[in-house]
C-alpha cells in the first residue's frame, strides 16, 4: 500500500510541523476550510502568502538598508507581514515579527536588522518545509485517486 | 439569539445569504476572509481597495448587508471608510486588524464600527456577525421608540414582542420625550431591542451623498445647535418619503460626527477662547433643554461656553460638508465643549492642546472638530435616548454614527476599553458631563459620552460611544462619571445634574484623547461595566461615581486634569478630586450616586452579564476590551 505509507508519512510530517512550532492552530482552520468546493485551498493560500510576503520582505529590506531608517514605515510593513503570516498559521515567523515590531517601536535599528534576519530565516525554513509537505500530500492524493 | 431570524426576514434564510462586502489590501487575508465567510454561507464580494469598496456601495445601496474592512489599508484608512459607510449608507461595519491595541479598538468604536475583530479571524467570530445586521434592522424599524430598551441586543425580545413592544415603546417614547426633548427617532437605534419591528417595518433610508447634502444644507440653514430639529429639517429638505425619524437619527449621527471632528479643531480654538471667557452660560443648554442637566452646567462656572463658542469648528467636518461650521457654532451648547474652558484659562489652554491630541483619536480626519461637535451631539443625544450617539456609537442601534468628536467618546470610551460596560456608562457620564460642563472638549466629550451612554438600553451603543470617547476622553470619562450620574442609561434621561464642578477637573482629563490606554487604567472601569446594564440608569452613573471616588474609575479624567491629556486616563487619582467636587455641588447627588454605585456594584456580576450580552459584540468586547 504505497498510498497508506504515503499518507502515514504525510501525517507524520504534519504532526512534526506542529510539534516543532512551525505551524499553529490557524493552519488547522485553513485545513478545515478546504473542502470539495475548494480542494486545494490550503496550498493556494500558502502560495499567495509567499508571493505577497516576498514583496513585503523586499520592502523591509530596502527600508532597512537604504539611508536613515523610517521606523513607522517599517512598522507598517511588518504589521502587514505579521497579519498575513498569522493568517496562515506560520507561528515562528509571526513570533519573530512580534520581536521585530518591539525593536521597531523602541527604534532600535540594530535590533531590527538582527531580528529581520531571523524573520527571513524562519520564513525560508517554513517555506521549504511546506513545499516538501505539500509535495507529499499531492503524491498521497495521486496515489489515492484511482 | 433566536429571534433575529424571525425578526428580520421571516422568509429568508437569514443569515444564510447575507451579503457581505469584504475589504482588505492583504491578498492572503482577503482570501482567507472570503473563504471563511463563504463557509458561513454568506454571499461574499471582495475588494482589496477601499475606494472600490465605496464605489460598490454607492452604486447600489441595497446591495450589501454588512461590510468588513481591514483597518490598515494603503489607499484609505479603514476608519475613514467606516465613517463614510456609516454616514452615507448606514450599514453595519466590522473592523478587522492584526493590531488589537485598545486605542485602535476604541477608535473603531468611536468611528462607529459595530465590531472589531482581530486577525487571524476565526470562523466562530464570523458566524455571529449577522447579529449586527439584524440589530440595525430592528432599530430602523423601531424608530421613534425610544423604549429605552435595556439592551440592545435583545433581539429575542423584539421578535416576540412584536406589537406589544411597539406599544410599550410608544409609551416609553412619550415619557422620554418629555424628558428629553425630542429625539425619539434617534432612538431607534438604541432601544429597540425588544420592540418588534416586524410589525412596522420601515424601509431603510439610504442616505446618499445628495440626500446628505440636502440634509446638511437644511441643518446649516436652521442652525445646528439650536433650530435644527428633525421636523424643521424635514420640512426644509422636502424629500418625499423621508420621515422625521429618519432625519432625527441621521441628525444624531451627524452631530456626533461633527463633534468628533471639531473636537480636535476646536480644542485649540476653544482653549484660547475659553481662557478668555469664562462664560458660565456657555453651555447654553439650548438644545439640551430636555436634559435639564445642561442647565446646570450652564450655570457652572466652568462653562466657558463663550470660549467654546468661539471655536469654530475648523475643518473637521470635511466629510460632512460643513459640519464643522455648523457644529462649531452650536457647540457652545451645553455640555459639550466645555472642556476648553473649564477650570480656568490656564487649564483651558492645556486642555486645548490636549483635546486636540486626543480628540482625534477617533477621527481619522484629524481635522475634525471633535471637540465642538460634541456639544451639538450632546444635545441631541441628550434629547434622545440617551445619546447613544456620542461620538460614534457604533451601537448597532444607532446606525448613524457620526464621527462625533472623539473627545467625547474618548471619555466614555476610555472606560470602555477596559470594559465594554464602561463604555456604556461612560456614555451616560458623558452626557452628564457634557451638560454640566459644556466645556468644549474635554468635558464635552464627556458629556457627549454620557449622553451617549445612556441611550437606552443599547448597550452596544453606549458602549461604543463610550469606547470611542474613552480613548479620547479618558479624562473626560472621569468627568463623565461624575456627571454621568444623572444620566442613567435611559435614554431620555441624560444627565441632568451634572455637577458644575466637573468642568474643572474635566478639562484636564477630557483631553485625554489618548485615552486608549488610559481608560482601562483603572480597573475601576470595570464597575462601569456593571453599570452598563442599561436598564439601570443609575447603574451607569453610579459606576462612574463610584469609580471616581474610589479613584478607580475615572482614571483618565482625573489624571488628566492636571496633566495634559496625553497620559490618557491614568488612574483616576486626580479625578477623584475633580469629580467629587462637583458632585456635591452639582445636581449630582453624590450620596445618591454612591448608593447607586454600590447598588450597582452589587449587581455587578449580573449586570455584567447583561452588558456583555447586550453589547452584542461579545466577541468584540472581549477582544477589544482586552
Amino acid at each position: 500500500m504505497g498510498r497508506n505509507r504515503l499518507q502515514h508519512q504525510v501525517a507524520c510530517m504534519r504532526r512534526s510541523l506542529f510539534d516543532q512550532g512551525f505551524l499553529d492552530e490557524q493552519f488547522i482552520q485553513l485545513e478545515e476550510l478546504q473542502d470539495d468546493a475548494s480542494p486545494n485551498f490550503v496550498q493556494e493560500i500558502v502560495t499567495l502568502f509567499y508571493t505577497d510576503s516576498a514583496r513585503l520582505i523586499q520592502n523591509i529590506e530596502q527600508a532597512l538598508n537604504n539611508g536613515p531608517i523610517d521606523f513607522s514605515k517599517l512598522d507598517d510593513y511588518m504589521h502587514q507581514f505579521k497579519g498575513s503570516s498569522s493568517s496562515i498559521g506560520a507561528k515562528k515567523v509571526t513570533d519573530e515579527c512580534k520581536v521585530f515590531r518591539e525593536y521597531c517601536s523602541a527604534e532600535n535599528a540594530q535590533g531590527c536588522i538582527r531580528t529581520f534576519q531571523q524573520v527571513k530565516q524562519e520564513y525560508a525554513i517554513l517555506r521549504r518545509k511546506l513545499e516538501v509537505y505539500f509535495q507529499m500530500v499531492r503524491q498521497a492524493d495521486v496515489a489515492h485517486t484511482p | 439569539m433566536t429571534v433575529e431570524r424571525a425578526i428580520s426576514e421571516p422568509k429568508d434564510q437569514f443569515p444564510i445569504g447575507m451579503r457581505v462586502l469584504a475589504v482588505d489590501d492583504d491578498p492572503t487575508c482577503l482570501l482567507l476572509l472570503e473563504t471563511l465567510l463563504r463557509r458561513c454561507q454568506y454571499n461574499v464580494t471582495t475588494t482589496s481597495q477601499a475606494i472600490t469598496a465605496l464605489k460598490l456601495l454607492r452604486e447600489n445601496k441595497n446591495k450589501f448587508d454588512l461590510v468588513i474592512s481591514d483597518v490598515h489599508m494603503p489607499d484609505m484608512d479603514g476608519f475613514k471608510l467606516l465613517e463614510h459607510v456609516g454616514l452615507e449608507m448606514d450599514l453595519p461595519v466590522i473592523m478587522l486588524s492584526a493590531n488589537g491595541d485598545t486605542k485602535l479598538v476604541m477608535k473603531g468604536i468611536t468611528h462607529g464600527a459595530c465590531d472589531y475583530l482581530l486577525k487571524p479571524v476565526r470562523i466562530e467570530e464570523l458566524q455571529n456577525i449577522w447579529q449586527h445586521v439584524v440589530r440595525r434592522k430592528k432599530f430602523d424599524r423601531k424608530d421613534g421608540d425610544n423604549s429605552g430598551s435595556q439592551d440592545k441586543p435583545h433581539i429575542d425580545n423584539g421578535g416576540a414582542a412584536g406589537m406589544g413592544g411597539v406599544d410599550q415603546n410608544g409609551k416609553l417614547n412619550k415619557k422620554r420625550k418629555d424628558q428629553n426633548e425630542d429625539e425619539d427617532e434617534e432612538h431607534d437605534e438604541n432601544g429597540h431591542d425588544n420592540e418588534d419591528p416586524s410589525t412596522q417595518k420601515k424601509p431603510r433610508v439610504v442616505w446618499s451623498v445628495e440626500l446628505h447634502r440636502k440634509f446638511v444644507a437644511a441643518v446649516n440653514q436652521l442652525g445646528i445647535d439650536t433650530e435644527a430639529v428633525p421636523k424643521k429639517i424635514l420640512e426644509l429638505m422636502n424629500v418625499e418619503k423621508l420621515t422625521r425619524e429618519n432625519v432625527a437619527s441621521h441628525l444624531q449621527k451627524y452631530r456626533l460626527y461633527l463633534k468628533r471632528i471639531s473636537c480636535v479643531a476646536n480644542q485649540q480654538a476653544n482653549m484660547a477662547a475659553a481662557l478668555g471667557s469664562a462664560d458660565s452660560n456657555y453651555l447654553r443648554m439650548g438644545p439640551l433643554n430636555g436634559l435639564g442637566t445642561f442647565h446646570t452646567l450652564a450655570g457652572s462656572d466652568q462653562l466657558h461656553n463663550a470660549a467654546l463658542r468661539s471655536f469654530p469648528p475648523s475643518g473637521v467636518l470635511g466629510r460632512l460638508n460643513t459640519p464643522a461650521g455648523l457644529g462649531m457654532r452650536g457647540l457652545p451648547s451645553p455640555g459639550m465643549i466645555q472642556l476648553g474652558h473649564v477650570q480656568n484659562s490656564g487649564n483651558t489652554s492645556n486642555d486645548q492642546s490636549k483635546l486636540q491630541s486626543f480628540v482625534i483619536p477617533g477621527n481619522h480626519n484629524a481635522n475634525t472638530l471633535q471637540g465642538m461637535p460634541m456639544s451639538l451631539e450632546l444635545d441631541q443625544l441628550q434629547n434622545n435616548k440617551g445619546v447613544s450617539h456620542i461620538g460614534e456609537l457604533p451601537t448597532a442601534a444607532n446606525t448613524t454614527v457620526f464621527p462625533v468628536s472623539g473627545s467625547l467618546m474618548d471619555a466614555r470610551i476610555s472606560g470602555c476599553s477596559n470594559n465594554p460596560l464602561l463604555g456604556v456608562t461612560s456614555n451616560s457620564l458623558m452626557l452628564e458631563g457634557s451638560s454640566q460642563q459644556t466645556t468644549l472638549h474635554p468635558s464635552n466629550l464627556r458629556d457627549s459620552v454620557s449622553t451617549m451612554g445612556f441611550q437606552n438600553g443599547n448597550t452596544l451603543s453606549d458602549f461604543t460611544s463610550i469606547a470611542t470617547a474613552s480613548n479620547q476622553l479618558q479624562c473626560s470619562k472621569a468627568d463623565l462619571q461624575c456627571q454621568a450620574s444623572p444620566t442613567s442609561c435611559n435614554a431620555g434621561q441624560i444627565i441632568r445634574s451634572a455637577p458644575p464642578e466637573w468642568n474643572a477637573p474635566y478639562h484636564s482629563n477630557v483631553m485625554c484623547c489618548s485615552i486608549n490606554s488610559s481608560i482601562p487604567v483603572n480597573g475601576a472601569m470595570v464597575p462601569l461595566g456593571q453599570c452598563l446594564d442599561q436598564n439601570n440608569p443609575n447603574f451607569h452613573r453610579n459606576m462612574d461615581l463610584d469609580s471616581i471616588a474610589p479613584s478607580n474609575f475615572v482614571d483618565p479624567i482625573s489624571l488628566k486634569r492636571s496633566e495634559g491629556f496625553n497620559s490618557a486616563m491614568e488612574p483616576a487619582v486626580i479625578q477623584k478630586e475633580g469629580y467629587f467636587q462637583p458632585r456635591p455641588q452639582g445636581g449630582y447627588n453624590v450620596g445618591s450616586l454612591e448608593d447607586l454605585a454600590s447598588a450597582m456594584m452589587k449587581e455587578g456580576p449580573d449586570t455584567r452579564k447583561l452588558a456583555d450580552g447586550d453589547f452584542g459584540c461579545n466577541g468584540y468586547s472581549h477582544r477589544t476590551c482586552i
